[in-house]
């Protein structure tokens, strides 16, 4: 045992090659758990498309989507299924019903990836877009179809006000979203970050209350001030970074880091300045 | 031709006419420097004070600590018409309206995470080295409180803006400080004047505080920090045989030295004020003003503060209670104990060190971390115990970027904070312990080797002829 | 007659005297004048001797005559005679560098050149468009130059010597003899403990006294803040905006901050989180029943951890698979569950947020019932002695 160490140390001592070894075999280890979390929430096996597409996208279409790829969860006629229960594709599915949803909800979900889910446990994830354009506006019409619900909200933030935007954001948004929409975690989910997202988006997440985000309605939240929300949230893309690089605009923990970094430098600085200097 | 005796005694004349001075100036000016580069960490430390200071005197100037309530009408349109405090709205403007506000502002506060990481290095290296035994104890019981005092200070420092971000750590603060076991309450309101937020006052105290009483309190320790070093001197490495207790080998202050630490100032100006300019730190006008019902994601305190947010996050819940009486609340143990466990620790370790190992001389040669097994060991070992739950405290932004759920992390560091440090312990300590090991070896090997060359050399010697 | 020989007298003893002192100073200063001739030549002795060796070197280099340089020597020689030897120098010497003198002026010149810059560039721009990247990369970039041309400047043109010295060692004679000064200077004292009794006790009551002033930062053992709330039956919910909260918009799936009316919106037991669940949901705690009207529930947002604001809410969109409504802390993630009187169900908190009972006045408004159920905020000494006052 005392040879095993000796020679661990002498290594340890020697090239820095076992130590780094070990190192990027830990790190590689640590990366794969990490992608394993985000591939479980995705369907495995991508989506079923009809043999045939017509051009247009029609209620049809979009039906026949709607049975191959989300009836196991949504049941059949959309109605919901309760209790999880085997369906196809292996897929132990519930789901609430899709009735009187409006073409608003299924857009939404469709559009961002956080449908279709192949795990109901898991959590959604907006990363994977599995259906294209057409299929989507199809399943939305779908779905329209079962029953009046709200369609696609069309803000228009330009008329909205950035000030207020930014005030009522904070008040009612950043608990989540952090003040500069750069998502974050309530206890039993992630919160997405917001860049990137278009306004349409972003009204229609406010209005559906998609998941574990509460539902703000146009009593809650109206929609010239949605208007100026979203406004708010689509600056959050470019933001006053002019105090120079803004390292993510997470705050302090990256800042720590960078702090850190030019301490070490100068205590590298210090290896240089400090050796003997002989004239 | 010239009198270089004459020349430059002129000046040096004057000042010892009037003051007698040139004895203790000839001792300062050749007072010895260890050689090695370690002994410098230190200074990276004085000097990012020295930054502080010059940088501190200019937003000083331009900061309005004030709470009154006043709106905002610059040039900043997300800001435009929000009611504010008149303390953030002239930082907002600092940052914002004047030309080179910014620059000071985030050179200042750079500089700040830099003095505290700077002193957590310089630790590290007086306690790995054992520079801290008799006769230095009374430096490093100066040290720790010269930690601490920067700590709040830099606390007291970024809370006088009156941002969301550093009042929600304020309102953490007040919710510690009521968690003192009795008085907490009482003193809370003391403090603040009120409950949370407090009356206008505190504002005001806090300015006080941060520009004058703290840093005249880091001025005087840092001082009789510097003059209690200089008087019993650095300890040094055992380099060579020159290197003993009783003789100390170094460069001269003057002129060796001087040139080096004026660089190493210089240098660390120059890095304090490139990341001022290129790197954006605490851009407030992005957080919005401080109300006391508002919150965000993932508000965070400086680095420093990091391990009391990571002990508050770790807590389970529970009040001790007794009766009617609240005893000890929640974050007492987070927000208190657990840094006063952590100064007691640092500020007994001389004297426990002492009883435990029986060792009472006076030590002037420093150690390699390696000839104190116990010492390292125990040192890696409790860093590791405060490095762990200062990375807990980020476990929320872990688990948004590497989707590992905060629940998981919670469950597993409640139990690594203990079984990390004591894994580190052992595997340290036999790592040092090889390597002493592996050092003789070594150092055996050299001298059979240098024998035999003796030896060598001897016997060619005898069979040469001798002319 | 006596009185003129008497001032003549005077007269005459002060100025002789005088003239005495004025003599005795120029004696001394001719003293000093004297000393200083003889540092000064042995100065110049020094500096001869210096000369020499110079010319010594130079003479060994072949360009001064071994003649010149015996002539320099006599001339140290004979210049020493103020009886000084030449003394050992203190800093060994050095070959000199011209490179690194060239070199040291050339990043001097690079540093003013940043300095300048940054005036420049400061004067330049307008606040709203001024670069803050160029500025500190102007003055970083000027700091850095001048750091390094000192750093040249110390290893190429400064000698680094190494000495060696002794430690500064114990003085035990010192210490003995401040310990003797002590003792012997207590001589006369004879009800020492006494003494040093009444001096401490002085000292400590001064000091409190001293201490005392300090008291005015605030009321000394006040809690009545800390049990103070606004409300109380009757008053009327507010919105963020100062507008009454209506029973009817309140809406389950979302929550809302709400204000005791025409209190101060920054007392922290002034601010409510406003959320509606089906009344099938609740379980409220005994003695909570009709608090609630239609499953309206209004909590405190000020956490009861550390008090930041409770200003997270989820809620589920399928409850079969999602977890169940919660008011969350940002902070330390206390989580609270409105269903059960905003029990804690995770995190550091540890008791539950405080409740505050509702109704619904006739116009429809919200209305508290009565005060919260306990004391707001973060927990201290006496915050479950009872409810707010």
């Amino acid at each position: 045992m005392s040879r095993l160490a000796r020679t661990i140390a002498t290594r340890l001592r020697g090239a820095g090659g076992a130590r780094a070894r070990w190192g990027a075999l830990t790190a590689a280890a640590l990366l794969l758990a990490a992608c394993e979390g985000v591939a479980l929430a995705q369907p495995q096996d991508g989506v079923l498309t009809p043999a045939s597409q017509p051009a247009k996208p029609t209620v049809q279409l979009g039906h026949e989507l709607f049975e191959a790829n989300c009836a196991s969860c949504h049941g059949g006629l959309a109605q919901g299924i309760s209790h999880p229960r085997p369906g196809a594709g292996d897929i132990s599915g519930a789901a609430p019903s899709l009735h009187g949803v409006g073409a608003e909800a299924a857009d939404f979900y469709l559009r961002t990836g956080f449908m279709p889910l192949s795990n109901i446990h898991a959590e959604p994830s907006n990363r994977r877009v599995l259906f294209t354009n057409k299929q989507i506006e199809a399943i939305t019409h779908f779905v329209a179809s079962l029953g009046a619900g709200p369609a696609i909200p069309h803000p228009k933030p330009r008329t909205g006000a950035l000030n207020s935007g930014f005030e009522l954001f904070t008040e009612d948004c950043a608990g989540c979203h952090q003040s500069l929409a750069r998502g974050g975690f309530v206890t039993g989910a992630r919160v997405p970050p917001l860049q990137g997202v278009d306004a349409t988006e972003i009204a229609e997440a406010v209005r559906i209350g998609p998941y574990l985000m509460p539902r703000f309605s146009t009593r809650r939240i109206s929609d010239a001030q949605l208007n100026s929300i979203i406004r708010y949230v689509l600056s959050t893309n470019r933001p006053d970074n002019r105090g120079g690089w803004s390292i993510g605009n997470l705050g302090p923990i990256p800042e720590g880091l960078v702090a850190w970094l030019a301490a070490i430098m100068l205590g590298v600085l210090c290896l240089g300045l400090g050796r003997r200097l002989r004239a | 031709m010239s009198d270089p005796g004459r020349d430059g005694r002129d000046p040096i004349q004057f000042i010892d006419e009037r003051t007698a001075a040139a004895p203790l100036l000839k001792k300062a000016l050749r007072y010895l420097f260890p050689d090695h580069w370690s002994f410098l960490l230190g200074e990276i430390a004085l000097y990012s004070f020295i930054v502080l200071i010059a940088t501190g005197v200019y937003l000083a100037l331009f900061f309005e600590p004030s709470l009154a309530k006043t709106v905002y009408h610059g040039p900043y349109a997300p800001l435009r018409g929000r009611e504010m405090s008149e303390a953030y709205k002239s930082v907002v403007e600092m940052s914002l309206t004047y030309k080179a506000g910014l620059l000071m502002r985030q050179t200042h506060h750079w500089a700040a995470d830099v003095f505290m990481a700077s002193i957590v290095l310089h630790l590290m290296r007086v306690f790995f080295t054992g520079a801290y035994r008799k006769p230095r104890e009374l430096t490093w019981l100066i040290g720790l409180a010269l930690l601490f005092t920067s700590l709040l200070e830099g606390y007291l420092g970024y809370s006088l803006v009156d941002d969301l971000l550093s009042g929600i750590g304020l309102a953490i603060g007040y919710g510690v400080l009521l968690s003192v076991p009795l008085v907490g309450g009482p003193l809370g309101v003391l403090l603040f004047g009120a409950a949370f937020p407090g009356k206008g006052v505190f504002e005001s105290r806090m300015y006080i505080a941060h520009v004058f009483i703290i840093p005249a309190l880091l001025a005087t320790l840092i001082g009789a920090h510097l003059a209690l070093v200089m008087a019993r001197h650095h300890t040094q490495f055992k380099r060579d045989a020159r290197h003993t207790q009783r003789r100390l080998v170094g460069v001269p202050m003057f002129p060796g030295q001087a040139p080096r630490s004026l660089a190493l100032m210089l240098a660390v100006a120059a890095v304090l004020f490139l990341l001022g300019g290129l790197v954006q730190i605490n851009p407030i006008w992005q957080w919005g003003p401080f109300e006391p019902w508002l919150g965000t994601n993932g508000a965070q305190p400086d680095w420093y503060l990091g391990w009391l947010i990571g002990a508050l996050r770790l807590m389970p819940s529970f009040d001790v209670v007794i009766g009617h009486y609240t005893v000890i609340p929640n974050p007492f143990w987070g927000g208190v104990a657990f840094p006063l466990v952590v100064l007691a620790v640092l500020a007994a370790f001389p004297w426990v060190e002492r009883r435990l190992t029986g060792d009472r001389t006076v030590h002037n040669l420093a150690d390699r971390p390696r000839q104190a097994p116990n010492r390292t060991a125990f040192g890696v070992a409790f860093l590791s115990w405060i490095f762990l739950v200062f990375v807990f405290g980020a476990a929320d932004r872990l688990y948004v970027l590497f989707g590992v759920s905060y629940e998981t992390l919670l469950t597993v560091f409640r139990v690594a904070i203990w079984v990390v440090p004591a894994l580190a312990f052992l595997i340290v300590r036999r790592l040092c312990r090889e390597l002493q090991h592996a050092d003789r070896v070594e150092h055996e090997r050299e001298l059979a080797e240098q024998e035999a060359a003796r030896q060598e050399a001897e016997l060619m010697r005898r069979r040469e002829p001798v002319i | 007659m006596k009185l003129r020989q008497g001032l003549l007298a005077g007269v005459t003893l002060l100025y002789g005297r005088r003239r005495r002192r004025l003599e005795r100073e120029r004696r001394a200063e001719q003293g000093r004048a004297d000393a200083e001739q003889g540092r000064a030549d042995a100065e110049q002795g020094r500096a001869d001797a210096e000369q020499a060796r110079a010319g010594a070197e130079q003479a060994g280099a072949g360009q001064v005559g071994a003649g010149q340089a015996q002539e320099a020597a006599s001339a140290a020689g004979d210049g020493g005679g103020g009886g000084a030897r030449t003394p050992a120098r203190i800093v060994p010497p050095g070959l000199p560098d011209r490179r690194a003198e060239y070199l040291v002026v050339a990043l001097l010149a690079l540093a003013m050149l940043f300095a300048v810059g940054f005036i420049v560039v400061y004067a330049e721009y307008s606040p709203a468009e001024m670069p803050n990247q160029l500025l500190g990369v102007c003055m970083g970039g000027a700091l850095g130059f001048a750091a390094l041309a000192l750093a040249v400047f110390g290893r190429r043109l400064v000698v680094t010597e190494e000495i060696e010295e002794d430690y500064p060692q114990e003085n035990p004679r010192e210490q003995s003899e401040i310990a003797q000064l002590l003792h012997e200077s207590a001589s006369r004292i004879t009800r020492r403990r006494l003494l040093l009794g009444a001096g401490a006790a002085t000292g400590g009551v001064l000091g409190l006294a001293g201490l005392t002033p300090v008291l005015s930062l605030g009321p000394l053992w006040d809690t009545a803040p800390l049990d103070y709330s606004p409300w109380h039956r009757g008053r009327r919910l507010v919105d963020p905006h100062g507008y009454p909260l209506l029973a009817s918009e309140v809406e389950e799936e979302t929550f809302y901050t709400a204000f005791a009316e025409g209190a101060d919106r920054e007392d922290i037991a002034s601010v409510l989180v406003v959320v509606r669940l089906h009344p099938s949901e609740l379980r409220l705690p005994e003695g909570r029943e009709g608090w609630a009207p239609y499953g309206i529930l209004a909590y405190s947002k000020i956490c009861t951890h550390a008090g930041c604001a409770v200003a997270l809410y989820r809620k589920p969109r399928f409850p079969v698979v999602e977890a169940k409504p919660a008011l969350v802390c940002p902070c330390h993630y206390s989580t609270f569950n409105p269903a059960t009187g905003a029990s804690v169900i995770f995190g550091p908190a540890g008791r539950p947020l405080p409740q505050l009972p509702l109704m619904i006045d006739p116009s429809g408004h919200l209305r508290a019932a009565g005060d919260f159920s306990g004391r707001v905020g973060p927990a201290w000494w006496g915050v479950r002695e009872g409810p707010p006052t």
